[in-house]
Order: structure tokens, then sequence, then C-alpha cells
């Protein structure tokens, strides 16, 4: 095999594709092929880093040397500089939001530092569609050791014994589940990985399946071999397309290596995959619903128990568990359950992917112990929230979870402790809210969210989520009253007992959640006709500080509704009737002039004077 | 009467090309292939609508009878999946594709603004495409690239950190290639949905 003195690994993940990461790399390939490097460095297109906000990402490897939001024009100096010179080029690397020097190495850098990588530990070091790659980063080796020198009763209590639990939200032990549906006397058993991520906000899953395939099915070849199945298969959304190619790629690769199919390494083990794309229904992540998808059917989801691990795919046991689950089972038994479980609380074992996303300085994905505190997720990994506005909520566990407020910010983050805040683990999209995010508009938008997407077979879901997202509408549009606040708890009550899946039964957390936390917020709704973040239309009206407005022709020029008045250096006025509040003109006007204020309450209306008040579209 | 019928006829010619895809022979012998492609499996019918629509853009009436005959499986069954999931258009597509995420990342940045900006733009409400058949206008609950957020696709491209101006940009090219006639504001591209 050829060596190289560097390599050059170019973050392929979907953020850093869209910022332009491919037409870096084709730079960084002409310009190394200019300078006669190309049997020195080699250029790799990399599965997604995390950190997405500062794309195109580039890491120099073995220096360590972290580049962010490069361009094409920056490669001829990074190449002369860094390459042929060995000088690092501080202008292209990262600047932390509160510092003003550069920090060189990726490893020092806060939003790295903190983590602990298990399941994303090749992410950004090689090439997901290069399975030689996987392999020699220690890729098979728990494979070959579980089919060729453990027993199935033997591969369950090491899982069972690591304390992994499902990372797809209700965190079920994994090795309680494999042992049930080991013990099911019935053939053929079937394995599945759920990758059906549809909490909004999350990704996690994404950037397994497409920064490290091969973690999946080296983790679902050693669960076939713990509960006997000869056939599995993968479930991926429709929206994913990349990481349906990155598995399909793999899948290939590992049959042409002898790691899947007849006989895998010899050993007289049988067992394949097949790619199953899911068709974009949010329910079909519930197991039973996603197991009816597979079979052709609409996904509704069925009683339970059964369960699947007795009765799943055709009636036969089944084990299904989410991609990162799957990610996790190759390195316990690689490592040994005692070093899996020496992270993580007492309950929670291991480490989590959160998507940290929303009002965030570094957005992006990490993995984290079990156990951390989540004021250390958001301010020490995380950057804080940007433009020096203040924390108000992180929103967690998705359509499932709830909104969990400042004074909790020191909670440990494990399966029970956001439970009992109100919240749940999920699939751990965490969502920061500044505050200039209405907590009412918030609840409001996962409730349409659900009964966008509850399919339909439980009554309390189907109306209940309904009736639900109305009051909510009716609040946030000033209105609600205070009866409404009764009917919400009341409805919330009747729909998290009367419905069959998970979806129904948590599909009132976030209002009840912000309900709990944030009770004032709704009252100003009620009671004062507030929108105290200015948010929600009709509580908030736009004007134009005439003091402060220098009459530069920006609002007047971005506004759709033609309803901003004025000339060249002239005071422009905004004509409160023909106004539709899209907010142009708020994020136009110039940050050191600030002219264009939003007022609720008393002023808003004040300043709409006798103008009829537009509704909501 | 007669100029009526010219009237739908122009309508129908002009309202995309999925009208020439669905003409019989070519479209039943693909969908043979496709269903061919799956194992003649009945339980592939997913798999197999979303192979059509792939190439298709939408999947026509006959398509879906196409469907039901070659997997021998009653058409109610075809109807009701194509008709439960998210990713099935019974509707024309147009030829372009914008998709604006409503994820709650997208949200909280501002997502439901770049949406009612494209509306505006386009002159078309999510879910509906242009009268010409030229631009379909959707929106989705999460692409799973939070880390962009506000997003919006436009052909399969991923734009993030989106705002008015940079839709503006965005949609200049499809805007003038396709050149949609203008439509009125109240539902253009929706005559199927009734």
């Amino acid at each position: 095999m050829k060596t190289y003195r560097t390599h050059l690994l170019v973050c392929a993940g979907t953020g850093c594709v869209s910022c332009g990461s491919f037409a870096l790399k084709d730079a960084l390939v002409d310009e190394i092929a200019r300078r006669g490097l190309q049997d020195e460095v080699l250029v790799v297109t990399t599965g997604c880093n995390g950190f997405c906000e500062r794309g195109p990402i580039l890491m120099v490897h073995p220096d360590g040397i972290f580049y962010q939001r490069l361009a094409p024009a920056d490669v001829p100096l990074l190449v002369e500089e860094h390459l042929i010179k060995g000088r690092p080029v501080r202008k292209l690397m990262y600047v932390p939001p509160e510092g003003d020097r550069p920090v060189p190495k990726m490893a020092d850098i806060e939003f790295f530092k903190h983590q602990r990588l298990i399941v994303l530990r090749n992410r950004g070091r090689i090439d997901p569609e290069k399975i030689e790659e996987y392999i020699a980063y220690d890729g098979y080796e728990a494979a070959a050791k579980a089919l060729e020198r453990m027993t199935p009763e033997e591969i369950v209590a090491e899982v069972g014994a690591a304390g992994l639990r499902g990372r797809g939200g209700a965190g079920f032990p994994t090795g309680r589940k494999w042992d049930l549906c080991r013990r099911e006397p019935a053939v053929p058993k079937y394995l599945i990985c759920n990758g059906d991520e549809g909490d909004p906000g999350a990704f996690m899953d994404r950037s397994v399946l497409e920064a490290d395939p091969h973690a999946v099915l080296e983790g679902m070849i050693i669960g076939a071999k713990a509960i006997g199945a000869a056939r599995g298969f993968i479930y991926i959304r429709d929206e994913y397309p990349l990481a349906v190619s990155r598995i399909g790629i793999a899948l290939e690769q590992a049959r042409e290596m002898g790691l899947l199919g007849k006989d895998i390494l010899g050993t007289g083990f049988d067992f394949d995959l097949e790619i199953v794309r899911g068709a974009g229904a949010f329910v079909s992540g519930e197991e039973t619903a996603l197991i009816a998808s597979i079979e052709g059917q609409r996904a509704y989801p069925r009683q339970r128990p059964p369960y699947p691990a007795q009765h799943g795919l055709r009636g036969q046991p089944t084990v299904i568990n989410n991609v990162e689950t799957w990610a996790n089972v190759a390195s316990i038994i690689r490592r040994g359950s005692a070093w899996f479980s020496s992270l993580g609380t007492e309950t929670s074992k291991g480490t989590k992917i959160f998507s940290l996303v929303g009002k965030i300085n570094n957005t992006g994905l990490v993995e984290v112990p079990m156990g951390i505190r989540l004021r250390d997720i958001i301010f020490a990994i995380g950057g804080g929230i940007p433009k020096g506005r203040e924390f108000k909520a992180v929103q967690i566990g998705g359509p499932s979870g709830g909104c969990i407020p400042k004074e909790l910010l020191d909670l440990p983050v494990d399966y029970e402790s956001l439970t009992q805040a109100g919240a749940m683990m999920g699939s751990g999209g965490m969502i920061v809210m500044d505050e200039d995010t209405c907590m009412v508009d918030i609840a409001l938008y996962f409730l349409r969210f659900t009964q966008e997407e509850s399919c339909g077979k439980c009554a309390p879901c189907r109306v209940g989520t309904r009736q639900m997202a109305e009051i909510l509408a009716r609040i946030t549009a000033g209105e609600g009253s205070l009866d409404d606040v009764r009917k919400l708890e009341e409805l919330a009550v009747t729909v998290k007992r009367g419905s069959l899946c998970g979806l129904g039964q948590t599909a009132p957390n976030p209002v009840l959640s912000t309900l709990r936390y944030f009770r004032d917020e709704y009252l100003a709704h009620i009671v004062d006709h507030v929108c105290p973040a200015r948010v929600c239309k009709n509580l908030t009206t736009y004007y134009i500080e005439p003091d402060k407005c220098v009459g530069c022709l920006l609002c007047l020029k971005s506004c759709p509704a033609n309803a901003i008045s004025g000339e060249r250096k002239k005071v422009h006025v905004i004509d409160q009737a023909a106004c539709i509040k899209c907010g142009a003109c708020f994020d136009v006007c110039p940050a050191k002039i600030q002219a264009v204020t939003k007022y609720t309450g008393e002023r808003g209306r004040a300043l709409r004077g006798g103008a009829a008040v537009p509704k909501d579209a | 009467m007669q100029d009526k019928k010219q009237a739908g006829a122009v309508r129908r010619g002009a309202t995309t090309s999925a009208v020439k895809t669905t003409g019989r022979s070519p479209e039943r012998a693909f969908v043979r292939d496709v269903v061919r492609k799956y194992g003649r499996r009945r339980r592939a019918v997913i798999q197999v609508l979303q192979d059509i629509q792939g190439r298709l853009r939408w999947l026509a009436p006959e398509t879906l009878e196409a469907v039901a005959r070659e997997l021998k499986m009653p058409l109610a069954h075809v109807y009701s999946v194509a008709t439960f999931y998210k990713s099935f258009s019974l509707k024309p597509r147009g030829r372009h594709t914008c998709t604006v995420c409503m994820g709650t990342a997208c949200h909280v940045r501002g997502g439901a603004a770049v949406l009612e900006h494209f509306e505006r733009k386009l002159g078309l409400r999510a879910g509906q495409t242009s009268l010409d058949g030229e631009i379909t206008l959707e929106r989705v609950n999460c692409l799973g690239a939070c880390a962009l957020a506000p997003l919006a696709v436009v052909d399969g491209r991923y734009y993030g950190q989106m705002n008015e101006s940079k839709a503006d940009t965005v949609l200049q090219p499809i805007l003038h290639a396709g050149s949609p006639a203008p439509v009125p504001e109240d539902g253009p591209g929706d005559e199927e949905a009734s």
C-alpha cells in the first residue's frame, strides 16, 4: 500500500457539501498536482465531522490542524504555506466566539475537547465509501471475535452487562431485548435497523449512516449471531439519499469481502442485509409501524405486547434497534462491557450523540458521556448563545420531548432525569432557544407537527392533537381565554392515556412542559395580549423609529407587501394596514442602525392605531 | 362546448411533461421492469412506487392501476399505501422542486418566513405546482441538516442560512429557465386537490 506524508481530510457531510466541500476538494487536488505533491499528499473525503456550522472543514493529518470555512480561493495559499513551507495558515483557523486568537489543533477546540467518541469514533478520519479504511481502524474485529469465539449467550450477556439502552428514545435495555428474542423458538428471526429518524432537529442517525456505515453493519452482524437471524433490514428515511447510497456501497463491499452473505469469515454463519427506504411518515419510526411499512402496508402501529422480539416482521421474532444503538455494539464487543459501563451514570451507560442546533454558536453533532450537565453541553461545547442573547430553554426529544428552562441547566443528561424534567432523551435533538423564541409558538409548532403526523388510528391522538393545536393557535393570536389552559391540560391527559403508540402518548409533552415552566408566557398572551418574545404575528407590530432611521431604502426595497414608504435620506414609515409582518425589514435594517423595532402589547396596539388587526394567514 | 374542450386540451398539454410519460405502453413496460426488479414481491410495493415516482415524478391513476395489475394486488391497497406516505404525489409535480425545511431548528431560526417568501416569490402555496408544470413548492418536516438552518433545497441542492435575498438569487435561474406564467394567488396548480 502506498503511503503519504500528509492526508488532507475534507469533510463531505451534508453540511459541508452544501457549503462547497467538493469544489474545495477539486481545488486541492489540482493545486497539489500543480505543485507536484501528488505522491506525498493525499486528499480524502470523509463523513461528517459534526462541526457543521464551520463548513467546509479540512483536517490535516497527522498534524491535527483544523481549517474551517474554506473556499477554493484559499487553496493556493494553504498548499504553499502549510504543505510546502510547513507553516500552518492562522487566518484559516477557527477562532472561538469569545476569543480573538485562532485555535490550530482540532483537539484543543472547545467544541471537540469535551466530547467522548464511541459511535462517532471514525468521523472525519475515514472515507466512508472504503471498507479498507474502516478495517484499518479495528473495523470488523469485533464481528470476527463474536462469530469465531463467542456463543450467542455470551454476546447477549456482554451487551447486557454493558448496560446499553436503546438510543432511539425510550431507552429499553438492548441486552434484554436481544435475550427475549434469542429465547424464542420460532425461526426464521429477523433484525431491523431503524433509520427512520423523524424527530425534527435530530440528525445523528443520518450522520452515522453517512460517516461510518460499516459500524452499523458490524453491529448488526454481531446482533444476528446473538439472536440467530439470517436476514436483516436497514430502514432509512427517504429524505436521506446520501445515507441510502453510502449504506448500499457498504453492503456491496462487505459482501465482496465475505463479511456478509454465506459462510461469513469461514465460520459457517450466514447473514445478509437489505435496504428498505421509508416513504415519509413520522409514525413509521415506531417499531410496530416500521415493521408494517417493511411489509408493504400503511405504517400503522399495533398493540404491544406481543413485542416485536416475540412477534415482529411477518409474525416472526424480530430485534429492532436504532442506528446509534447498533453502532455502539461493535465497540462493546471489542473493548468489553466493563469499559463501556465505566462511562455514564448508574442507569444510563456509555455516550449519547446530541444534535446541538437552534440559537447556539457552535451548531453541530456532539457525542458526550451520559450524565454530563446540560450547561456543559450548551455553554462549554456549544459556545453559548449568539449575539449576546440570553439562554431561555432547550428543547430535547423532539415532538415527544419538552422544553427545559435555564433553572435546570445543571441537570445531568440521562434517561431518567430528562423524563422527570418533563422532556425525554428521544433521539437526541437539542434545540436551543433564546429570549427571542416564544414558548407558546414552539408548543403550537410541535402540536401542528404531531397532528399532521398522527396516523389517525386512535381518536384521542387524531382528534385531540388537532384540538390542542387549535387552542394554541387561538392563544398565539391573542384570542385565548384562561379556560383554554385548563382545556389544554385536560386534553393532554386524554391524548396520553388514550393513544396506542408513543406518538400519541408523548404528543402533549411539548405543551405540558411549556405550561410547567413558562406558564407566565401563556398568561401574557391570554391576559395581556402580549407576546414577550415578539414572535406571534397578531401580537407584534413592526415600527421604524423616526429618530434612528437614516433613510437608506433597504427595508423599503425588501418589503414584499410594499408597505413601507419613504425616500432616500428621509424617514421611512410602515403602513400598518398593509404590513404582513414577515420581518424582512427587521432583518435587513443594518445592525448599527437598528431602526426597525418590534413592539407588543399596549405600545404595539397604539402604534397600529385604528388600523384593522390583520389575522394570521 | 367546443371552446371548453379546447381550453382543456391546452391546459392538459401545458400541465406537465408527465403527460408524455404516462403514454400507455412505454410506461407499462417501465412499471413491469420495476416490479420485476423487486422479484414481484408484494411487500415491495412502497419501493416500487418510489422507483416509479423517482422517474415519472408523480403517480398517475393509470400508473397505480398498472402497479396493482403487475403486483397482482387490489388497487385499493396500492392507493392505501400511496395516499398514506407523504413522499408520494398523486398530483403532477414540476420539473423543478423547491423544498423548504420546517424542522424545529429551521423554525426557531425563521423557517416560516422563508417558506412565506418562497410562496410569494413563486406564487404557489406549499404543495402546489405551477400551472405550466415547471415548479413544485414543498415543505418538509426535517431534512436533518439542522446546522444549516433555515434550509431550502432547490433541485436537490442544499442552500443553508436561507434568507429573502438569498432565496431570490437561488430561484432566479429556475424562474427564468422555465419562465412560469405568473399564477394568480388563489390556488393555482391545485385543481386536483379540490
